[in-house]
């Protein structure tokens, strides 16, 4: 369908986008790739009276290193992060789960700012942001300020954003010798994961010294997979010691029943993809 | 050389794939200057008596022309075919009147200045609803404690075939029973339906539409609007995908032309693709009972095939289970075949053709039969193929269920199929990771079809070669991508001897061709092939005199050279005359012109046999299609380029069938799988490059031996997919699961079966 009518304004810094956000109030809408945002328009569920397009901002969009850490534009491309090289050195998870996105099109146009910022608990990017421990640069009246991913999602396409602010960056601690992977599990290629799970694995001598393991589409917000990492702290990495570990991947989810899936095979996804997904990280075959 | 049998490339793609095709929405005629736009107000409730339509919002909003509802349209509701046991008192209004029957019918429509200012408008019409209990399975429907159409007394539409007294299994020693669902599937084109309608200034009506029979539904049109014959064309520019879901006369349509004539002015309409999904027919949904009896040796002896179907609201297309009935019992001789289709009227999105319209779930049903025939007695599904399988002295063979099929050898395609398989091979390999206790298991599924094909057997031609002998053809058949152009053009071309590119095909236009009957049910290379075959037969009969007369030689003696095109007197090389000098000469300042109507004197039926090969994840139940091979006996094919993107597109959507797509409803009737990232449509990146071999077995039925490939790929496919999924955990106990195989219904049916 055609969107309802709506004024149209492009910044060319995020302090103009602040500033005009912050004087529509809560009918305005930033614009990033569009490419969740567009779709809720057309089906009109939403009908914002301002679209804040931050396209025209350049300083957001593009990948630089500020110490040991990376620091990610809102409006970097999903196509960005797959070509870019100081990702795929230090934030790998990060291009894998972001290669899974949709299709070519939608990653030409879909931000990394977007996906986090749209919440939706079956995107891949939340996920890997809190395996990743990033924290959000968010902009607002007030100035700047930090957010840890494990903050930022509140509550289905909900963040801690208040009306008015604008997410500039991701930020991501840089990692090196840590083995990671993405599980994603979909019906069609182009589909959003029924579940997908995002793992970072560090070894040190045979076992596994430290885990990150988070959720992708197992409640309302991405989730930590905290019993799994604590099993897995220390443990032998071997087969066993990971799908032992894995068992308790959906302890504290909430995954919802819908037309894609029933909570209970999300639950038992859950454990086999934590398995699965551990295992690529680790570098160990798990069948 | 001969052109007909070759890979020529199509003439249609070049302006396709480069954007210059021109869609209902794209053009840009003078005549659809400052044409209003037409949106439709829908029902978000499946049954409600409708209590108050409230317009003055909308009237009063900007850029809005007219509102109309019901009590506006003074046309009759859009009657059911006279064939329906029970349809007379099941018509469809126009606009919903009273009551809707389902989600997505329309109540009210908005004419407005542009399309932004149309759907802004359609928001504001307020359509109060008193709900009313909604009927949505099958079973709901039949057992009749809620009438969709209280005066007609039941929601039975339409009943066909029908189940003897005697028990047809008696002397069986092995009966197998199965309750299985052909699931209901949107039949989702790339272009929704779209039309635009012009005043042709002299009282009647000019109708772009979007459609695959323009003349039926000019014929219906004129009827339903009381208009005098002549005075509504319906032309199709290029039209993106169909699959049967723009076969029917729309009461959309109607409301359209209806605003045209009240107006005065042009309109233009074009569907969401939300709309589209509730609006455009569903195909399948068949609740089956099958019973496969027999001997342990693997011989069948009795199948029987009860079908309760869905009609959804409005049973316009009841009689398509009949087509079901008819081909229930396969590419097999089995000696007592009985089946019964009943359909009821549910509150769910009319049903209607879609790739295949009936012949896919006949095929289905008896291809699940027999792989369940065959894991009660213990046999390879190979092997009881084998040796039911009608056998090629059988043809002409008359069914048990009243077809009668022409021509082919099916034993031969299966053997062909085993073959570039490496059957015994993928078997062993079977064995190996079902002894490892592998979680990647390995199934093989089979299916061996024959559908009917060439129904509504006439059409109409015509044929004109000017005095550059440039020759354009007409033909009543009307293609949505399939290519109709190229491979008519080759088939005049090797006929009279020109080049093809100095063929023109039209179509499409009732305005420059009077009768047609458009395409649907892979009948048009047989129909409208056939068409231009005997047209350009009737050309050289009528030039020949003139040739003679211009040689100066004997008619016996004058020859049309279909290598060079041009006529000739024997034995003397020197006397020869091009089509083009002909025309000049016979017919100074005009052309030649002939017009043949041809009727296909008997059914062709195409054969095949499909085997695919997949991997299950007993973990999860994802399943992963590894291999696709099939042999499709079409007969004689034209073009075998064109032929393989028939079977292409066709296996396609026969696999979405199987493992992805599914139209599902909730106990309210509301759909909940009508966006496209619900629906789950798989796309190239879902599916392996297919093995396609060929098989040519002529029907003796048309002069070009040919028969249908349109909707082959999509019968073989789903049943060969459903097979080997279901093989690849059968060892764990599994015998039967549903379409679409999801993961998590193979993840269920692996828990159910171990636990
Ligand atoms: C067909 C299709 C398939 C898809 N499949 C997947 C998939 O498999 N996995 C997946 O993860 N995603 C998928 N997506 C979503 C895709 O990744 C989107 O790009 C992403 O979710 C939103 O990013 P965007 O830049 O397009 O944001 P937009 O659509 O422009 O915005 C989304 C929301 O975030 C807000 N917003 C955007 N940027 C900011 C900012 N900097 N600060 C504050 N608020 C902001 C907007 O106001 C809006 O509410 C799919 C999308 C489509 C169309």
């Amino acid at each position: 369908m055609i969107p309802s009518a709506f004024d149209y304004a492009r910044p060319s810094t995020v302090q103009e986008a602040v500033r005009i956000l912050s004087e529509a109030g809560e009918d305005a809408k930033v614009l990033a790739g569009g490419q969740s945002l567009i779709p809720v328009l057309r089906l009109r569920l939403a009908a914002p009276s301002l679209l804040v397009d931050l396209g025209g901002i350049a300083e957001l969009r593009g990948v630089s290193e500020s110490g040991d850490e990376l620091v990610i534009g809102a409006m970097t491309r999903h196509a960005d992060i797959l070509r870019d090289p100081l990702v795929a050195r230090y934030a790998p998870l990060l291009a894998q789960a972001t290669a899974t996105v949709a299709d070519r099109q939608v990653r030409h146009l879909g931000t990394i700012g977007g996906s986090l910022s749209h919440a939706d608990p079956a995107g891949d990017l939340p996920s890997v942001s809190l395996a990743l421990d990033a924290v959000m640069t968010i902009a607002g009246p007030a100035g700047e300020r930090s957010v840890p991913a494990s903050e930022f999602f509140v509550d289905y396409l909900t963040t801690a954003m208040q009306p008015g602010e604008v997410l500039v960056a991701v930020r991501v601690p840089k990692r090196e010798g840590w083995g990671t992977h993405y599980e994603k599990f979909n019906r069609v290629a182009q589909a959003w994961a029924l579940v997908g799970v995002a793992a970072a694995v560090r070894r040190e001598n045979g076992s596994i010294a430290e885990a990150r393991v988070a959720l992708t589409n197992m409640g309302t917000t991405p989730l930590r997979a905290t019993a799994v990492e604590q099993a897995l702290a220390g443990a032998l990495a071997s087969a066993d010691a990971i799908a032992s570990a894995a068992a308790s991947a959906a302890e504290g989810t909430s995954p919802s029943s819908d037309v894609s899936a029933s909570a209970e095979y999300r639950t038992h996804l859950a454990k086999v993809l934590t398995r699965r997904a551990v295992a690529a990280a680790g570098g160990i075959d798990a069948a | 050389m001969a052109i007909v049998g070759t890979r020529m490339t199509r003439v249609e793609d070049h302006r396709l794939l480069t954007g210059a095709a021109t869609y209902v929405d794209n053009l840009r005629l003078p005549e659809l200057a400052g044409a209003a736009f037409v949106t439709f107000v829908r029902s978000p409730i499946a049954h409600a008596r409708i209590t108050h339509i409230d317009t003055a919002q909308a009237r009063a909003a900007r850029g809005v022309v007219a509102v109309y509802t019901a009590a506006d349209i003074d046309v009759p509701p859009m009657g059911t075919p006279p064939m329906l046991t029970n349809g007379a008192a099941m018509a469809r209004p126009c606009l919903a009147k009273d009551v809707v029957r389902f989600a997505g019918e329309a109540v009210a429509v908005v004419v407005a200045e542009d399309r932004a200012a149309a759907a802004d408008a359609a928001g504001l019409v307020d359509v109060e609803y008193d709900p009313l209990p909604a009927v949505v399975s099958v079973e709901d429907a039949l057992a009749g404690r809620t009438l969709l159409f209280p005066e007609a007394g039941t929601n039975l539409a339409h009943e066909a075939g029908e189940l003897s007294a005697a028990d047809p299994f008696a002397d069986c020693e092995v009966v197998v029973t199965r309750e299985i669902t052909n699931q209901r599937l949107a039949p989702v084109p790339m272009e929704t339906r779209a039309a635009a309608c012009v005043p042709d200034g002299e009282g009647g009506l000019v109708l772009w539409l979007s459609t695959q029979c323009p003349h039926a539904v000019r014929d219906d049109m004129t009827r339903q609007l009381g208009l005098l014959p002549g005075q509504l064309r319906v032309i199709a520019p290029d039209v993106g995908g169909g699959f049967g879901g723009k076969i029917p006369s729309e009461v959309d349509y109607t409301v359209l032309c209806w605003i045209v004539r009240q107006l005065g002015r042009p309109v233009r309409w074009m569907e969401t693709r939300s709309e589209t999904m509730l609006t455009m027919n569903h195909g399948r949904g068949q609740r089956q009972r099958v019973t496969i009896g027999g001997r342990r040796d693997g011989t069948v002896s009795a199948y029987r095939l009860d079908i309760l179907a869905d009609a959804g609201a409005y049973p316009h297309t009841a009689w398509l289970p009949s087509a079901t009935v008819w081909m229930a019992t396969g590419a097999y001789g089995i000696p007592r075949v009985e089946a019964r289709a009943r359909c009821v009227v549910t509150n769910t999105t009319p049903m209607g053709a879609y790739r295949g319209a009936g012949r896919p779930e006949a095929i289905a049903a008896i291809e699940r039969a027999i792989d369940l025939f065959a894991a009660e007695i213990g046999m390879d599904p190979a092997d009881v193929r084998r040796r039911n399988l009608l056998r090629p002295e059988a043809f002409p063979y008359q069914t048990p269920t009243g077809m009668e099929y022409d021509s082919g050898d099916y034993p031969a395609a299966l053997e062909q199929v085993l073959a570039a398989a490496d059957y015994p091979g993928l078997r062993a390999e079977q064995a190996r990771r079902r002894a490892a206790g592998d979680h990647r298991q390995l199934g093989i599924g089979l299916s061996c079809y024959v559908e009917v094909t060439g129904l509504g057997g006439e059409e109409h031609g015509k044929i004109t070669m000017d005095a550059d002998g440039a020759v354009t053809a007409y033909v009543g058949t009307t293609p949505q991508g399939q290519g109709h152009a190229t491979t008519l053009s080759m088939i005049i071309a090797d006929r009279l001897g020109v080049p093809p590119e100095q063929v023109s095909v039209r179509h499409t236009d009732t305005g420059s061709l009077d009768q047609g009957g458009g395409t649907f049910g892979s009948r048009s290379l047989q129909l409208g092939g056939s068409v231009v075959h005997e047209a350009t037969q009737r050309l050289c009969d009528d030039a020949l005199p003139l040739a003679a007369a211009a040689l100066e030689a004997d008619e016996r003696d004058v020859v049309l050279d279909r290598e060079s095109g041009r006529w000739r007197a024997a034995g003397d090389p020197a006397r020869e005359i091009s089509w083009a000098e002909l025309v000049r000469r016979s017919r100074p300042g005009g052309s030649f012109s002939v017009e043949v109507k041809y009727a296909l004197p008997k059914l062709t039926f195409s054969y095949g046999t499909h085997l695919a090969l997949v991997e299950v994840d007993t973990e999860t139940g994802q399943v992963k299609l590894v291999r696709f091979i099939g042999v499709d006996d079409a007969g004689r094919l034209i073009n075998p380029l064109l032929a393989e993107g028939q079977r292409h597109g066709g296996i396609a959507q026969g696999i979405a069938q199987a493992l992805y797509e599914e139209m599902r409803y909730d106990e309210d009737g509301n759909p909940v799988t009508a966006t496209l990232a619900d629906y789950t449509v798989p796309s190239a990146a879902d599916l392996p490059g297919f093995e396609l071999l060929t098989r040519e077995t002529p029907t003796p039925h048309n002069p070009l031996g040919a028969k249908g490939i349109g909707e082959a790929g999509t019968i073989g496919a789903a049943p060969a997919v459903q097979n080997a999924v279901i093989d690849a955990v059968s060892h764990l106990g599994v015998r039967h699961i549903d379409m679409p195989l999801t993961p998590e219904r193979v993840w269920q049916a692996i828990k159910e079966a171990t636990s």
